[in-house]
């Protein structure tokens, strides 16, 4: 008989001797053993709950940083506004897996207008100070080059102003962009930009958050403070968790790639590491039919020490 | 018009009860003895995993019962998703282990390539629950994570159907949608290892081979 | 006083409070924390552990 004849058939498991067992007791007993150690770990450790940043706390603890990313709503610098689909079309962006670009192929599924979303319509819905009147009627009537000369030049200004103060700023063609994002900043403190962006279409029951975490996650305030927590994505955040709990350790593999070239220099890095990590899926999911793979268990000899009780008994046949 | 009750075997009831009882008879579906071979710790992975799905699934439902808010409010419900937490990581503990064991039992062997490909999909489909339960914690990690894995989404177009910084979706993903699925893929994934059976050891012959001549074991 | 939620659930402390400065290992290119280091190394050990222990053997049957 070759090696090769006695691999290709496994016996049926029936046909072996057994012994007594008894299934409901061992799945009764594993339970109430699960239960307790998670009662026990739950008692011992308890879980995170790291308060969640709102526009109003963010506005009131970093304002320079605040206002320098309204500015950028406004100008069509910030990420989201030059992120392109699913928010808005932005020329040229979208990830890419060779020349396959599913980003862009999905199309503009959940417009976002950053400067008319983030910035105008918020300061519409609130009640308007004579000044805002003013400054939103300038700027709806002025042309978008104009619009875009006045926030760049402010946003200019801010950046060389003593910590970004706008209160600092040297005089300059701002046109109406000061007023406005200063208004912004106070609804902002008095948190109720927090709920504008919510109910922006009228609702009132709401559970969409899109609008305010696109506008926190554009300021650097909120990436600061993921950093700090060891969160951002070259620190291997995807697998951590806030303060000392274990976090996502099973995704391990997904946030190793983003630390090594040629994900990690790569604007396609999210689209590459999919689309790797979707491969890397479908062949866990096939590995008893990829050569090589699945000769693994027979090499590693791993099951010799498994099942030893069976094969101490099978001695080879003289 | 006939007065006697129907044959029980007839229509398709009576076709689908043969069919199941002829393939998970009673004994097979709930066995009080198991081949002898089976003599390792590393068999107890499976049902830990099954059990503290269970754990997971019990302390899910306690925080449904009373909305997504109220852990962060209450003394009680900040434990229940304290015992809802760590039995994820129970449960992704044992997971991961029964996965190494099988593995390395080769345990697709023997026509349980099915079982194995359905343990694998739902391993992956725990991750993605897992990860939309984080995406919903209403806390400054969701919100993190949110922010963070929306780039990966939309770098693929999943983004644009699958919104992560939409709470609602994301809630009714994690507590209907993806639990139904690994629910269905667990239960089929267990009925498999008992319509199949556990997997012999590797090279294992059939055990009256060696009674068998020389030559004549492709019968046996 | 009427605090917020998150001020309220403070107030409950575990026995063993993991709310701190989260500690990190670095090694070359690997940045792990100690909470996720710990689980992994524990999910290695019971590994080893099952593979190695003796099994009770059961009464043979048949």
């Amino acid at each position: 008989m070759t090696r090769r004849n006695r691999r290709a058939a496994t016996p049926e498991s029936s046909a072996f001797p057994t012994r007594p067992y008894d299934l409901i007791k061992e799945v009764t007993i594993a339970m109430v053993l699960v239960a307790a150690l998670t009662a026990g770990l739950a008692a011992l450790f308890s879980s995170p709950d790291e308060r969640p940043v709102t526009l109003g706390s963010w506005s009131r603890t970093a304002s320079a940083d605040f206002t320098a990313t309204a500015v950028s709503e406004l100008d069509g610098t910030s990420t989201t506004a030059q992120y392109g689909p699913p928010y808005n079309h932005t020329p040229g962006a979208g990830q890419k897996i060779g020349p396959l670009g599913l980003q862009r192929l999905a199309g503009v599924r959940i417009p976002i207008d950053t400067a008319d979303d983030f910035v105008i319509q918020p300061l519409r819905q609130a009640p308007e100070p004579p000044a805002v009147t003013d400054a939103l009627a300038a700027w709806s009537a002025a042309p978008a080059n104009q619009q875009q000369a006045w926030a760049s030049a402010y946003s200019d200004a801010l950046g060389k102003a003593p910590n970004g103060d706008p209160a600092q700023v040297a005089p300059g063609g701002y046109g109406p962009v000061p007023v406005l994002t200063s208004r912004l900043l106070q609804l902002a403190q008095s948190g109720a930009l927090d709920g504008e962006l919510l109910t922006e279409g009228g609702q009132f029951y709401q559970t969409d958050y899109t609008r305010p975490l696109l506008f926190l996650g554009d300021g650097t305030y909120f990436a600061n403070l993921a950093q700090a927590q060891h969160l951002a994505g070259d620190q291997w955040g995807m697998m951590n968790e806030t303060g000392n709990y274990p976090g996502q350790a099973w995704l391990w593999l997904y946030t190793f790639w983003y630390q090594i070239e040629p994900f990690k220099s790569s604007g396609n890095a999210d689209a590459l590491v999919w689309a790797l990590m979707a491969l890397l899926s479908v062949a866990l999911v096939l590995v008893p039919f990829i050569p090589g793979i699945r000769s693994i268990p027979r090499w590693t000899r791993v099951h010799r020490l498994i099942w030893r009780d069976y094969y101490r008994t099978q001695q080879p046949p003289r | 018009m006939s007065s006697a009750a129907p044959a029980p075997e007839h229509g398709w009831t009576g076709w689908l009860r043969r069919r199941v009882v002829a393939a998970l008879p009673p004994e097979k579906l709930l066995p009080d003895s198991q081949p002898a071979y089976m003599s390792s710790w590393v068999y107890l992975f499976g049902v830990a995993t099954v059990s503290s799905l269970a754990v997971v699934l019990v302390s899910g439902g306690l925080l449904a019962l009373k909305g997504p808010a109220w852990w962060h409010v209450s003394a009680v419900g900040k434990y229940v998703n304290s015992l809802h937490l760590w039995s994820v990581e129970l449960f992704m503990f044992v997971l991961v282990l029964h996965l190494w064991a099988k593995f390395f039992m080769a345990a697709w062997r023997g026509r349980r390539v099915l079982t194995w490909m359905t343990g694998a999909v739902a391993f992956l489909t725990s991750i993605g629950t897992a990860f939309s339960g984080y995406l919903v914690q209403q806390n400054f990690d969701s919100q993190w994570i949110a922010d963070q894995a929306k780039d990966g989404m939309n770098a693929v177009g999943i983004g644009a159907f699958w919104n992560v910084l939409d709470f609602g979706q994301m809630l009714t993903w994690h507590i209907v949608l993806f639990p139904a699925v690994i629910c269905l893929l667990s239960a089929w994934h267990v009925l498999l290892v008992r319509l199949r059976g556990i997997v012999p050891p590797i090279d294992a012959p059939a055990p009256d081979t060696h009674l068998i001549p020389p030559g004549q074991e492709e019968r046996a | 006083m009427v605090g917020s939620g998150y001020e309220f659930t403070r107030t409950l402390a575990a026995p063993i409070d993991l709310d701190g400065t989260g500690r990190y290992v670095h090694w070359g290119v690997v940045q792990i924390s100690v909470a996720n280091l710990v689980v992994i190394a524990l999910m290695v050990l019971v590994f080893v552990l099952a593979v190695l222990l003796p099994f009770p053997r059961g009464r043979k049957r048949r």
